[in-house]
């Protein structure tokens, strides 16, 4: 038996005997002997809490091996240990709620209500973390993987955290659709809230009335889909196919977005386009044009969109134009094609299915979003922001939200199914690895034309619409009053210095602070988690691996209102109870962002042979220590981009924290919406280029900190980051 | 590729601590679902020993040699390595290194890091590991090299990188996964006889895989020939070519005409065949009378031009090489594969020629064909 195993099953008993097996009371200042015995399981158990005293069995089945390390059934006493112990913590914590029984059986045959628990503490964790290690390594013991324990405790750990985090909430949105507001199983009250005529009504189309929201998150995204893919393709096939001058500066815009918070480009617009908004000032003073309200609506989120989500776009295709083997396109010349003909049957053709996969990023993305519809949606309501509104709204109707959030959900996990099943199974790599000596053909007039007139005014509005943003940061009010001032940052960024040191008394610090703590927490995790869910997925076999690949990328299709809907809906109660927490902000982020850490980890490490782990195997080196010195030396571009990505996303995201921050644990984007929408534009804008420079800073300082992979290559090609082009909902 | 000394010029080192240790497969069966890679398979690999596991591709041999290595789990049956039951114990965790057919140098590390990885992941203190490194890199010739990324070494130098790193830790079997597939034609013998003769001086355990069986013939002390998941035969070099257990093994490791004969008696532990109109005596390798098959070498089938004799055919195709002259001789035992070597007249094509077999050598009654 390993020193690990029996560390293991200290801690186990650690966790039983020492600590609080239940979570404190926020309102409550636990004092040092809370923390330590007197909170145990142990001791709640023989003071009444009976149900706690059996799972003593399987932490004694655990000490079996202990007494005889060198029996070759040990693997069975730790399976069995461990198996018993999980189901014994699962099944009390579920059936003994805040309010007694949970389930109707155990209230009819031991009587209403029954004992009372509230939710896992530190204690209540550790043991059955301890649990779950414990049954991997009796696993390994007995052959699995192997034998490698590392790798099973792994496989177990990463499947604990995606059943917790992904399928536990999105089962209970799920049920809570088919529940009454009394938790009853009630399929006729579903029917009737799905089939609503505010969901698929249209009115629009015979009246003057509103068309169902699904009706119109449907057709903005397709909407957003066909003018992404479109300027996308502008400006892809102008930068590798012209010598356009400012080729540069198109990367450069590429990122921009990325960076800038979701809502940003619509506070921009309101900017410009609003009642008081800088250009239509303009226009009512040179030309008579009237102020009006049109920029909140459809065609306002429409602009926003298009604006946020081209350079997706622009990303995916890109790297499709580029891939076209110019070889193709001079077979087709030299068998006479003219240069249109050429472009128009075989280019892109070639093309079609990046076309395909940048127009259902454009869809999926447009039907995420949460930021912009908030900002600009007015009256045209989506899907987004109706589960938001019918959560924190007068309606307070969770079961609605619950019917709203699966809806959104069938409409993004069809479109990922469409991608899939459409896109999964063409080939349509034109890079070999035979060298390739052609020339890309120069594009035809009609379609260069085509292309700089789509792109250049729209570059040329995105460049407005971030000078805006700079502007409007350091005037006093844009539309009104453009006297310069630095009025807004004070406000925010007050620091003061008093008798005991530095206040920071500006009204963003306490978010600011809440913002990058949980950033910077939830990066490395979410680095950490999705590197190795790469790499048991790449270098391991076990059975049940197309599930596990499934159960990691499915929180990548669910967009963002409805994970924020169902991680409030499942860890509101016991047994779970982390709402409130900045924990669960935390763990918001890294099961959102994972997937992206998983996909650049695995494209990553089938570039690098598996002979090289088998090598450091055979040398001694256990997995962990193959980990740690031969595979993440070579992983580091996808460290880096998972990281950054991480953080990104950390800092910028608003739909699945709106529901989640508390005064305690604000983000940075809430307090901003929150600004917005009590008209405080200059504030808000201020924070905003504040937010988009820390990011700046903290990318090259990852860069930095991680370093570039050295292969002893004397010139190692610069592999384009593969952040952007992940940058899904 | 021209300054590399030879192990030949070294001089033999101290013997090793540790002392070679036996390799045993009993009854080890490898599936991927139901696909079974390895069937049944049982063998030993006595301590000292260079044992080649060889067979075509697909045949289950490098799984077999992952198997000793602890990359891949037996489906059933015992591992054992110098006695010891190893069959759940991960690779980390057994006394065993492997050279791999793609070198598996780790690329963002040096040679001499690359070397020292194994001892300083044992918790070898660095300069120790450095000093075991510099010590086997001497070994193997590559001093002077320490500095160089692997990417800066020509294919045989790596080759001889990921050998020193094997031998690092001076363990009880060394595996070799097709270790000269990535050389070109020359350099692979004179690689395979320094590792021959490395593993002769080190008196060390080997396992060796190859599809290649003239490689196999020349290095190895015992050969198992693999086909279909199956161990289609075990012996030496020698056993196998003179007295193939099979059709297979016949027709797979080196040339063979396969003819048919009847045994119209046996005598004690010898047969008298009939091969035509020719009667031969064989050992008999407990085949009872009746129609039998023979391997034929083709260096054992006697051409004489102009003569006549009990077996006569025409020759239809002769190519010269050189050292041997080959032959295609339609005859009533059908098409035979015949090379002669000695500066003899090449025969013209068309010639009639008698046929006649050496007796001694090359020819073999093949069991239960």
């Amino acid at each position: 038996m390993s020193r690990a195993t029996l560390g293991w099953i200290v801690l186990g008993w650690v966790g039983f005997a020492l600590l609080p097996w239940y979570g404190f009371d926020r309102t409550a200042v636990p004092t040092l002997a809370d923390y330590f015995v007197s909170g145990s399981a142990l001791i709640h158990g023989i003071k009444g809490a009976w149900w706690l005293l059996p799972i003593l069995i399987p932490l004694c089945l655990g000490l079996v091996p202990v007494i005889r390390p060198l029996a070759q059934t040990n693997g069975g006493w730790l399976i069995a240990s461990g198996l018993l112990g999980l189901a014994l913590v699962i099944l009390q914590g579920f059936a003994i709620g805040l309010n007694g029984w949970t389930f109707d059986i155990l209230r009819a045959s031991f009587g209403a209500p029954g004992p009372s628990q509230a939710g896992m503490g530190y204690g209540a964790a550790l043991t059955a973390t301890a649990f779950l290690i414990i049954l991997c390594h009796g696993l390994a013991a007995r052959g699995w993987c192997r034998g490698d324990a590392f790798v099973t405790s792994s496989i177990g750990v990463v499947i604990a955290l995606i059943v917790v985090f992904v399928f536990f909430p999105v089962t209970t949105i799920l049920a809570s659709a088919f529940a009454d507001n009394d938790g009853n199983f009630a399929p006729y009250e579903f029917l009737v809230k799905f089939l609503d005529r505010s969901i698929w009504g249209l009115d629009c189309l015979s009246s003057d009335l509103r068309c169902g929201v699904a009706w119109n998150t449907l057709f903005l995204g397709l909407l957003v889909g066909v003018g992404t893919t479109a300027l996308g393709l502008a400006f892809a096939l102008i930068a590798t196919r012209t010598d356009f001058r400012f080729k540069k500066l198109l990367r450069v815009m590429s990122v921009l977005p990325i960076i800038t918070p979701p809502f940003v480009i619509g506070l921009a617009l309101i900017l410009l386009f609003g009642r008081s908004g800088a250009l239509s000032a303009v226009l009512w003073d040179w030309f008579g044009v009237p102020r009006s309200r049109w920029i909140y609506g459809l065609p306002g989120v429409l602009i926003a969109q298009l604006l946020a989500f081209t350079p997706i776009a622009f990303l995916v295709l890109i790297g499709v134009v580029q891939g076209i083997s110019p070889t193709l396109e001079e077979a087709s010349q030299t068998l006479r094609a003219k240069s249109w003909t050429t472009f128009w049957t075989v280019t892109l053709p070639l093309m079609r299915p990046g076309l395909a996969n940048a127009f259902l990023l454009g869809f999926v993305e447009s039907l995420a979003d949460f930021g912009n519809p908030l900002v600009l949606g007015g009256n045209y309501e989506v899907l987004s922001t109706k589960i938001f509104f019918a959560v924190v709204g007068a309606q307070q109707d969770q079961g609605r939200a619950a019917v709203l959030s699966i809806i959104l959900l069938a409409f993004t996990l069809g479109a990922f199914w469409l991608q899939h099943a459409w896109l999964g199974k063409k080939v349509y790599t034109t890079v070999t690895g035979k060298g390739d000596a052609g020339i890309p053909l120069p594009l035809p007039r009609r379609v260069a034309l085509a292309s700089y007139l789509t792109a250049l005014p729209w570059a040329i509005f995105t460049v407005a619409v971030y000078a805006i943003i700079l502007v409007g940061a350091f005037v006093r009010s844009m539309g009104r009053d453009y006297t310069p001032t630095f009025e807004h940052f004070l406000t925010a960024f007050r620091v003061e210095r008093s008798g005991s040191g530095l206040y920071f008394s500006g009204s963003a610090w306490d978010s600011f602070f809440a913002t990058v703590k949980v950033a910077a927490l939830s990066a490395p995790l979410t680095a950490a988690i999705g590197l190795l869910t790469a790499y048991l997925l790449t270098r391991q076999r076990f059975s049940g691996q197309r599930a596990f690949e499934f159960g990691t990328l499915l929180s990548f299709a669910i967009p963002g209102t409805v994970v924020g809907v169902s991680y409030i809906l499942a860890f509101n109660v016991p047994p779970i109870e982390i709402t409130g927490t900045g924990f669960i902000l935390v763990m918001c982020f890294v099961f959102r962002n994972m997937p992206v850490g998983v996909r650049s980890g695995i494209a990553t490490l089938s570039q690098i042979d598996k002979s090289l782990d088998e090598a450091s195997l055979t040398l001694g080196a256990g997995s962990s220590t193959t980990m740690r010195r031969v595979v993440l030396p070579l992983l580091r571009p996808a460290i880096v981009a998972s990281l950054v990505y991480s953080f990104v996303r950390a800092m910028t995201a608003v739909s699945a924290v709106i529901f989640l921050v508390t005064a305690e644990y604000n983000m940075a984007t809430t307090y901003i919406v929150g600004r917005v929408e009590a008209g405080e534009f200059g504030l808000a804008i201020a924070y905003s280029t504040v937010l988009i420079l820390v990011m700046l800073v903290a990318i090259v300082a990852i860069q930095l900190a991680v370093g570039e992979r050295r292969l002893g290559r004397r010139s190692a090609s610069a592999a384009p980051s593969p952040v952007a082009v992940q940058a899904i909902p | 590729m021209n300054n590399m000394p030879s192990i030949h010029s070294l001089s033999r080192p101290a013997a090793s601590k540790k002392q070679a240790a036996s390799v045993q497969f009993r009854n080890v069966t490898k599936r991927y679902g139901s696909v079974t890679a390895v069937d049944d398979v049982s063998f030993t690999i006595e301590p000292g020993q260079l044992v080649t596991l060889l067979g075509p591709s697909g045949c289950g041999k490098t799984t077999t040699l992952r198997m000793i290595a602890g990359l891949e789990m037996a489906s059933e049956g015992q591992i054992l390595i110098g006695g010891r039951d190893v069959t759940n114990l991960s690779a980390a965790d057994r006394d065993v290194s492997m050279v791999f057919q793609s070198y598996a140098l780790f690329p963002h590390m040096s040679v001499l890091e690359n070397v020292a990885y194994g001892p300083s992941v044992q918790g070898v203190p660095k300069r120790d590991a450095i000093e075991m490194a510099m010590e086997k890199l001497a070994l193997i010739g590559l001093k002077g090299l320490e500095k160089r990324a692997p990417s800066e070494l020509s294919g045989g130098q790596q080759q001889r990188v990921a050998v020193a790193r094997a031998l690092v830790l001076e363990p009880q079997v060394l595996l070799f996964d097709e270790p000269l597939s990535n050389l070109d034609a020359k350099l692979r013998r004179r690689v395979r006889e320094d590792i021959r003769e490395l593993q002769q001086s080190l008196n060390l355990t080997v396992a060796y895989v190859t599809h290649d069986q003239e490689e196999a013939l020349a290095v190895s002390d015992h050969i198992i020939v693999m086909s279909n998941a199956r161990i289609a035969q075990t012996g030496t070099p020698r056993e196998l070519y003179e007295e193939p257990a099979n059709l297979f093994v016949a027709d797979f490791i080196g040339d063979a005409n396969i003819i048919p004969g009847e045994i119209v008696g046996v005598t004690g532990s010898t047969a008298q065949v009939n091969v035509g109109n020719v009667p031969l005596q064989l050992p008999h390798r407990n085949a009872g009378p009746g129609p039998v098959k023979l391997a034929v070498r083709p260096d054992a089938i006697l051409l004489d031009e102009g003569a006549t004799g009990a077996l006569s055919g025409t020759v239809r195709k002769a190519s010269y090489l050189g050292t041997q002259v080959e032959y295609e001789v339609e005859s009533p035992i059908g098409n035979l594969f015949v090379v002669q070597y000695g500066r003899k007249e090449p025969i013209m094509t068309g010639t009639p020629v008698s046929i006649a077999f050496t007796p001694q050598r090359g020819l073999a009654i093949i069991p239960n064909s």
